[in-house]
């Protein structure tokens, strides 16, 4: 019971992209093992990430009719 | 054995849907349950996806597993991003589902509940869900590149050009149609115009909580907005109740529509952040809570419809609008059948989530199938009102008359009786003024909400429950406004933009106010014309956006017919080809009855020819004569613009049947521009989940 709403909780954060940012750390922290020392971007903060998330999110055809 | 065995569930579901089908087909007279057209809609998508879209996928497709999707092999993090099945469901659901799905079925149930709910049914599982899964599936192939890039590398530059006219105009159309949707909803209603303007504080207070006050806490924020709407629904009571404070927000259509442009204009150039991206996260929640509690009312109090199942309008005499069953029952439900809107956030959008190729039918045709059955809700939702009601609600004061008197008179001598002392009990009960001429497909359908909720939940309720479902319906047609006013900005700075760089550089401010007016007089220019009309305005701008809708589409499944032949799958090609040939008989029919008609609810010159003659006898009204002439003007254009897109529709297919009969004589075509097979290195349980 417990685990169905935990991951009712997960699906939510995810839908809502409320656990983006940290989605975003784990992303960085595998590429920084595979790519090595020279990582292009240096690591955003949660303010900065969360800015050009939304922004990227919404340029472009997004909703129908 | 075990084959039979598996089979069986199937065979029952089969016929436990012919069942109910036949069940809602075959009456006559009787009242009959929501429940058969649940259980109908259920049991043909159950089968449709188990046999016909896996079919699509194994056979036609041929999709495969371990191929890695553009996801996989650019994944960035941030755009391209693998991503988990269900999440990329909700977000394609959340895409595609907008408010067109409730209007069109609500429009349509003029000609009773049968037609609207087979087509829907039907077009669903033959037409929409696989236009949507074939294009996923070809946009996945193609680095998930937007449809007018693949029609214009498939077929060539005349097919591209097409697919971005054609989705500029059908853009420009459908904001003017919902616009005009929300200014009906709102006209005269201070309670309405109060929830409806609070959203828009609302919204920014989400906004700039998210960014600045807790960046990133999307869920908190979006809390706090979902209690901030329910308050304000709550709190239209008291605007309504006040003496002082309800004229503010007691205003005419017109001057609404001018709120309307200018929040449209306003929406268009501020951040995103303060306004639509806040607005859609609220609007998704509605969405989706609104119509879970609408599923579970209907299946809980399973209510019967009085709508008969044919009405006699379908000769074309329907008071909402003009044109017989074929083929305006298929222009009018455009969403929630097939819709070519789609077809551009399958194309673009969603391939850039999708993590394997395996999950195009349950996204694709999957997501299609929802829409579908939420169409299938607001036709249930139209026709549970007593017939009477719906015609009184939904007939423009033209059609039957602007006093209450003689459009009850006019209503009950159709066969639909209504009385004035019913109308205003309701109009009391739904905390209006006035339920007559509302038209748009948002009053009825929240007065039929409001009476399943009513019953479900508690009577006392039902004016806050009006005002719940307008609200609901406002806030995504205002979410579809900015958005889609935003992105005819886009496409248009693109445009200029070869003429004039500069004009192309999406931040500079001149080119920005400059585009944004231009897409907001665009489609405020036909928001204008349908308030003033006095048949309502939806009686033109919806065919016209169904006409659009139905084009888009068969531009999609061009593209997708052509590029089957061209793969050598000739043999399954009729998969898209049929619907196609479908939506060409009915969007060349519909719009030569459009402009050529006679009948003047249907001829947009029979119409502008029938009121310049009354203008020049003088037989018109004063306050007639003096907008006459914009009207005239008005159908005039409209006639030019439905041979406009019906030749742009002919112009494609035509260049694709070129490309497809060059292909089937081993002529040189264009190359086809699937991207190369590389391996999936993801594996099943997949850790970032």
């Amino acid at each position: 019971m417990l685990d169905s709403f935990k991951k009712a909780w997960r699906l939510l954060r995810r839908l809502s992209g409320d656990d983006a940012y940290e989605r975003y750390l784990a992303y960085y922290a595998a590429k920084q093992v595979s790519t090595d020392a020279h990582a292009p971007h240096p690591l955003l903060t949660k303010a900065e990430f969360f800015k050009q998330w939304q922004d990227e999110k919404w340029t472009g055809i997004k909703r129908c009719c | 054995m075990n084959r039979f065995l598996k089979i069986i569930p199937w065979l029952l579901i089969a016929l436990l849907g012919a069942f109910a089908l036949s069940a809602i087909a075959l009456n006559r007279g009787e009242n009959i349950s929501a429940l058969w057209f649940i259980t109908a809609a259920l049991c043909v998508y159950a089968l449709a996806y188990r046999f016909y879209a896996a079919w699509l996928a194994a056979s036609v497709l041929v999709v495969d597993e371990s191929r890695a999707t553009p996801a996989e092999r650019l994944d960035n993090g941030r755009d391209f991003v693998p991503t988990h099945k269900w999440v990329v469901f909700g977000h394609h659901f959340a895409a595609i589902a907008g408010p067109g799905p409730l209007v069109g079925p609500t429009l349509a149930a003029q000609f009773g509940y049968l037609p609207g709910t087979l087509w829907i049914i039907l077009g669903a599982v033959i037409g929409g869900c696989v236009q949507d899964m074939v294009i996923l599936f070809l946009s996945t192939r193609r680095n998930a590149r937007s449809l007018g890039q693949m029609a214009r590398d498939e077929l060539g530059p005349l097919g591209g050009s097409a697919a971005l006219i054609g989705t500029f105009t059908i853009m420009i159309i459908l904001i003017a149609v919902l616009g005009l949707v929300v200014v009906n909803a709102m006209k005269h209603s201070p309670w309405a115009t109060f929830t409806v303007s609070a959203t828009i504080p609302i919204a920014m207070i989400v906004g700039v909580y998210m960014r600045y006050l807790r960046p990133g806490q999307v869920l908190e924020a979006s809390l706090i907005g979902v209690v901030l709407l329910l308050l304000s629904v709550a709190g239209g009571r008291f605007i309504d109740a006040d003496e002082t404070l309800r004229i503010v927000f007691d205003r005419e259509g017109l001057t609404l529509a001018w709120w309307v442009m200018a929040y449209g204009f306003a929406a268009a150039i501020l951040p995103v952040w303060l306004l639509l991206a806040p607005r859609d996260y609220l609007s998704t929640y509605m969405k989706a809570g609104t119509i879970t509690l609408l599923a579970v009312a209907i299946i809980m109090l399973q209510p019967s419809i009085k709508m008969p199942a044919i009405t006699p309008f379908i000769d074309g005499t329907g008071p909402i609008f003009g044109g017989k069953l074929f083929p305006f029952v298929f222009i009018t439900i455009a969403c929630g059948a097939i819709s070519g809107f789609h077809a551009l956030i399958a194309s673009g959008t969603t391939p850039k989530l999708l993590s394997n190729e395996r999950d195009i039918r349950m996204i694709g045709y999957g997501g299609m199938l929802l829409e579908s059955f939420v169409a299938i809700m607001a036709m249930i939702a139209a026709t549970v009102l007593e017939p009477g009601v719906f015609f009184a609600i939904n007939s423009g004061a033209g059609v039957v008359g602007a006093d209450a008197a003689s459009a009850v008179a006019k209503i009950t001598s159709w066969g639909y009786p209504v009385t004035v002392e019913q109308m205003q009990l309701l109009a009391k009960q739904m905390g209006e003024e006035t339920l007559f001429a509302r038209t748009g497909g948002a009053p009825s359908l929240a007065v039929g909400m409001a009476s399943i909720f009513g019953n479900a939940f508690g009577e006392s309720l039902l004016a806050l429950w009006y005002h719940f479902a307008i609200m609901f319906e406002a806030i995504f047609i205002l979410t579809t406004l900015d958005a889609g006013t935003r992105v005819g900005r886009f496409m248009l700075q693109d445009m200029l933009g070869n003429i004039w760089p500069k004009m192309g550089q999406t931040s500079w401010t001149p080119s920005v106010i400059l585009t944004s007016a231009l897409v907001v007089s665009g489609w405020g220019y036909f928001l204008y014309i349908g308030v003033i009309d006095p048949n309502g305005g939806v009686n033109i701008l919806w065919p016209l956006f169904g006409i659009a809708n139905q084009m888009l589409a068969a531009i999609a499944l061009c593209v997708a017919t052509g590029i089957l032949i061209k793969s050598g799958k000739q043999k399954y090609a009729w998969v898209t080809a049929l619907p196609l040939t479908w939506l060409i008989i009915i969007t060349s029919t519909a719009a030569y009855q459009k402009i050529s008609s006679t009948d003047i609810s249907i001829g947009f010159f029979a119409a502008a020819n029938d009121l310049s003659d009354k203008l020049s006898a003088g037989s018109l009204s004063l306050e007639k004569a003096k907008i006459a002439p914009q009207l005239i003007f008005n159908l005039q254009f409209d006639a030019w613009l439905t041979m406009f897109f019906i030749s742009l529709l002919w112009l494609i297919v035509f260049d694709m049947l070129r490309v497809v009969i060059r292909t089937l004589n081993g002529q040189p075509v264009l190359p086809l521009t699937e991207s190369p097979h590389s391996p999936s290195r993801l594996v099943e349980d997949w850790i970032r989940d």
